[in-house]
Order: C-alpha cells, then structure tokens, then sequence
C-alpha cells in the first residue's frame, strides 16, 4: 500500500516536471494530498482489520469523494475528480498497470468523467478531443483543455454515445454528432478550417486601427485590473484604457491603500498610455466584489446593495484618499475619472464637488495636481433609460455584465439562470440603442468596457446599436478587431 | 496557547492551491497548529493536513480561526495570519482560472 502511494507520487512529481506553473499547482495540490497521512490512515487502519489493499484504498477514497460531491460549493464538488483521480491512480499502481494513454489520431474520449492526470498524460497533440457524459466548466480538467485547445464538451447525461464510429465535435458551440453524415461532415471540415485560419486571422488584427467592412473607424480600448499587465502590452495596439479597475489596489497586502500607493499605480498606468485616453474607474466593491473592513457585511442582495459610488459616498474618507490620488496624477497623462453604479444625478453631483474640493485642497497644500472629466457607468437601468437626466457626465460607458443581469433579472454567477444572463437579449440592445441616442442629444460620448464588447458574435449587434467605442480585455483585441472589420454598417443584413 | 484569526477574502475560499500554501507553511512550524472555520470555539482541525483543510470547505469571507501551542507558536500565528492577508500569494488570474 506505501509503495504504491509512494509510486503515485512519483508519477505525479514526474509530471510536474513538464507542465506550466498553473497545471502543475493542480498536481502540487494531488501530491499534498497523497503525502498526507490522513487520508492513508482509514485506509491502513482496515487493511490492519484484514481488508484487502485495493478494496481499503477504493473504500477509503470513495468516502473522501462523496464528501466532496455533497459540498455546497461547485468548486469544491469538482475537486471530487481530483480525488477520484488520485484513487484510480493509487489502484493502477497496486495492480502494477501502466497508464500510458495514447490516443489514435483524432480520437474522441467518451465517458463520464476524466481526471486530470489521466488528461495530462494523453497525447493530445494529435487532434483528440473529449465528450463527458458529466463534467463542469469549472473543473480543472476543463480549464486544463481550454489552456491547451483541446475540443471538450460536458454535460452530456445520458445521450446515446457509440463505443466506436465517427463523431464531429464541435468544443466552440459544444455540440457532439454521432454518425454524422456527408451534408454534416462536410459542413463540419468547413467549420474547422475556417475556425483555424479564422485564429490567425484575428491576431493579424490585433496590430492595425479597428474599422467596420465600410471604412467606420471604431475605438478599441483594453480593460486593466492590474498594472502589471500592461509589461506586455503594446500601447500601439490600442486606442487607451476605457476601464482601469481600481479594486486592484485594495486587495493587497496591508489593507486599503494610501494617497501615495494609489498615486504611483495611476501614474504608471497614465505613462503607459502616453497621451492616450486612460479611464479610472473609482473604487467599485461590493457586489461580488468584497473588500474586507470596507464593504457591507451580511446584505441580503449584494447586488442590489451599497456598492460602487454608493459604498464610496458611504465612506467618504476612503473616498476622498482616492480623489486626491487621482488628481495628483491627472498631469501624467490622459486621465479620465469614471464613477460606478450612478442611479441619480444627485450623487454625480456629490462626487463631482468631492473632486473639486479635493483639488482645492491641493492647491492649498501646493501639490501637483489635475483636472480630469468625470463620466460615469451605465449599469443600472435607471440611468440608461433616462441618460438626459446625467449631463453633467463628461462621458458614459455602459457595463455590460451588469447591465445585462440587472435588465434581465438573472446573475451570470448562478448556473441555474445563467443562460437568461443574454448581454444580446433584444431588449438589452434596444436599451443601448436608446441610451446613444440619448447620449447624443445631450452631446456625450458612449463605450461600452463590459465582456459583450470582446464577444465576436455581440459585436455587430452594439456597431448597429450605434456604440463606435469598446473596451475588451487584452487577449480580446485582435478577435474584436477582426469582428469590426467583418461588420457592414452600411449593409443593415450583412 | 496562541490564538488569531484572519478574514479570507480568496476569490473562491480555501481552494486547492491556497491550501497547499497554508499546510505546507505550518509544516514548517514544530508548534501544534490548529484552524477552525465555525468560530473560536472549534471544531478545530489540524492545520498540517491538507485532507482536513480541504474538507473543511471554507468559502470566500470566511474568518479563519488559528490556535497553536509549542515554542514558536507565536511565529506560526504571525506568518499564517499574513499569509491569508496576502490573499495567498494569488494573483487574479489564478482566481479567473481556479
């Protein structure tokens, strides 16, 4: 029984060698598990009581595994399959099995549920794929194969799946054809090369102006949670930052961050831009967005709660630390202030003269200090139905994520809903259309910084709502650019 | 006997890699180092196995309560406190995959 844990661990500590920090962090944790002698314990206590090895180890682990499949949390109930690996593994080498896996060229691994290592030890480089029967896009196996391109679909209950024949699997639509014929197989290559040269396609845009099929020119901006992104970002690429998410600073260690802190991370994100337009978001906590000592405890809908401005205007000392940070790096760059979750203008009103007075102050104090235009989001539905009533935003940009579950009443973080969770719902873009249009006529510009504006698919939708602006997560831009320049404005049905 | 605790903020609580970290810290202890995730009145639970740190299933916002007995008690406290102020080391991209 030792020596098999001890062979286990050395297959894994064998694995470890080739595979990158992330990948490897799920075979460190496997490794801290069979190390430790609380789960071998129950194990060797009944093969002292005169079990079988094998049947004490599968017992012993079987335990562990429906404890992880009875927790609450989706999270922990997919570290079931890491225990459920770490039993098969234990028991392969009790039975002194190899496990070697190699996969003919282009096989699909059917089953329930695949582990982890079983997945890292498949050569995958010839073209497989993976069809579950369960499964879960959070699970590490999940996160493994999208790192690594691998096609996967999951969920598949209980759908007739062949033992052997031809399937087309489809990992982009999740979609899996048993015994397909001519018309689909067909359609089925076209989709694949076009997906293959379609990848290059768009990283071949990531470099150029975005402009539709008709010659529009679009903004594309990238959205920043971290300075330390932008190492590797080329400022050339973009036309600025349309979000700066300031909660990076307020998870460090040491607690909320100082004037100081918050001075150095704004101007280094500003100089980044040079003299490209860089859009600070104040403090947005709560929500889903805890900041301890700082955030309300115990609300029965965060959501729906004191977050973003509302949370700031709550505690105006926290508030203030951060205004003054801002305006003191107003002069390193293009800095535009933008204010979360404004559902009156009343409170556009507040946070602007709190800005003023911090100038004010600076001044006083004979600091540096800058002016910057304070906009605002639009994520509460309240101000993208009424924008007139916010003209003293210098700009709007619309938070897609919330905006979306807000309008439809349904939180993309609860599976159970999540596919009402629709940012290209028709009211969603009749919304936008309207907010535009209503911008428009009190003379402001509207971007748009949530996940829909690195959608390809959503893309067309927003460029006909009328938006000429977007901010997409870095890895997005070349896909979004590419989704531009496939779009025809002039052609309504192109 | 030393007594602390910490509020986890972790995207996702205390998942597989932190709590590889925090067992492999206390192991770096002699003290005997206790975690109880209910409240200072226990249940406590070893604080070196990661099998028992895992089951315990803390979620996000959890205060973790540490109690430890032995000559450097005092220091295990201090770095196991930090480490879960430090968020676990986790950068955001580790939570967006986790």
């Amino acid at each position: 029984m030792r020596g098999a844990i001890t062979a286990a661990t050395q297959d894994l500590a064998g694995l470890m060698d080739q595979l990158d920090e992330e990948t490897a962090g799920i075979i460190e944790f496997q490794i801290a598990m069979l190390e430790d002698d609380a789960l071998v314990e129950p194990a060797l206590f009944s093969i002292r009581e005169g079990i079988a090895a094998e049947a004490a180890w599968q017992a012993a682990l079987d335990a562990q595994v429906a404890d992880y499949e009875a927790a609450e949390d989706e999270y922990f109930q997919a570290r079931a399959s890491d225990l459920k690996d770490l039993r098969d593994r234990v028991l392969r080498n009790l039975r002194g099995a190899s496990c070697v896996q190699a996969l003919p060229d282009g096989a699909v691994l059917a089953g329930h549920e695949i582990t982890p290592s079983r997945f890292l030890e498949t050569d995958w480089s010839r073209g497989g794929g993976l069809a579950l029967r369960q499964g879960s896009p959070s699970s590490h196996v999940a996160m493994l194969a999208r790192a690594r391109g691998v096609p996967m679909v999951v969920g598949l209950g209980d759908a007739d799946l062949p033992e052997t024949g031809e399937v087309l699997l489809d990992g982009d639509d999740g979609i899996l054809i048993v015994d397909p014929d001519d018309q689909e197989r067909n359609a089925f290559t076209r989709r694949q090369q076009a997906a293959s040269s379609n990848r290059q396609l768009e990283e071949s845009y990531r470099g150029k102006p975005a402009v539709t099929g008709d010659g529009t020119a679009i903004a594309v901006m990238i959205n920043v949670a971290d300075p330390d992104e932008l190492d590797d970002l080329d400022p050339a690429d973009c036309d600025g930052i349309g979000l700066v998410r300031s909660e990076f600073l307020f998870h460090g260690p040491g607690g909320l961050p100082d004037e100081e802190q918050q001075y150095l991370a704004y101007s280094r994100i500003l100089r980044w831009a040079g003299d490209k337009p860089v859009v600070i978001r104040t403090l947005d906590a709560g929500g889903d967005k805890p900041i301890a000592g700082l955030t309300a405890d115990n609300e029965s809908n965060p959501f729906l709660g004191l977050r973003g401005l509302r949370l700031s205007l709550a505690r105006l000392e926290v508030f203030r630390v951060q205004l003054r940070a801002l305006a003191r790096s107003a002069p390193e760059g293009n800095l535009k202030i933008m204010l979360p979750m404004v559902t009156r203008p009343e409170e556009l009103t507040k946070a602007k003269r709190l800005y003023e007075e911090a100038l004010v102050a600076l001044r006083a104090e004979g600091v540096a200090c800058g002016e910057a235009p304070l906009g605002m989001m639009v994520e509460v539905p309240a101000a993208a139905i009424a924008p007139e009533l916010f003209a003293e935003a210098a700009f709007f940009s619309i938070g897609s994520n919330d905006l979306t579950q807000y309008v439809t009443a349904a939180g993309r973080d609860i599976a159970a809903v999540a596919d009402l969770n629709d940012s290209a719902h028709p009211a969603m873009l009749k919304l936008i259309r309207s907010l535009i249009e209503g911008a428009a006529a009190i003379e402001r510009d509207v971007s748009l910084c949530g996940d829909a504006g690195g959608e390809p698919s959503e893309i067309p939708g927003l460029l006909r709502c009328g938006l000429r602006s977007l901010s997409v997560a870095p890895l997005a831009l070349g896909r979004a650019k590419a989704a531009i320049a496939e779009t025809d404005l002039a052609n309504a049905h192109a | 006997m030393e007594q602390a605790s910490v509020f986890m903020t972790h995207e996702i609580g205390l998942h597989a890699r932190p709590s590889v970290k925090l067992t492999k810290l206390a192991k770096t202890f002699t003290a005997q180092i206790e975690l109880a995730i209910a409240g200072a009145e226990g249940p406590w639970i070893d604080a070196k196995s990661i099998v028992k740190v895992m089951a315990a299933k803390a979620p996000k916002d959890t205060t973790l309560f540490f109690r430890a007995e032995g000559a450097d008690a005092a220091a295990a406290l201090a770095a196991l406190t930090a480490l879960v102020e430090r968020d676990f080391d986790e950068g955001k991209a580790d939570a967006a995959n986790a």
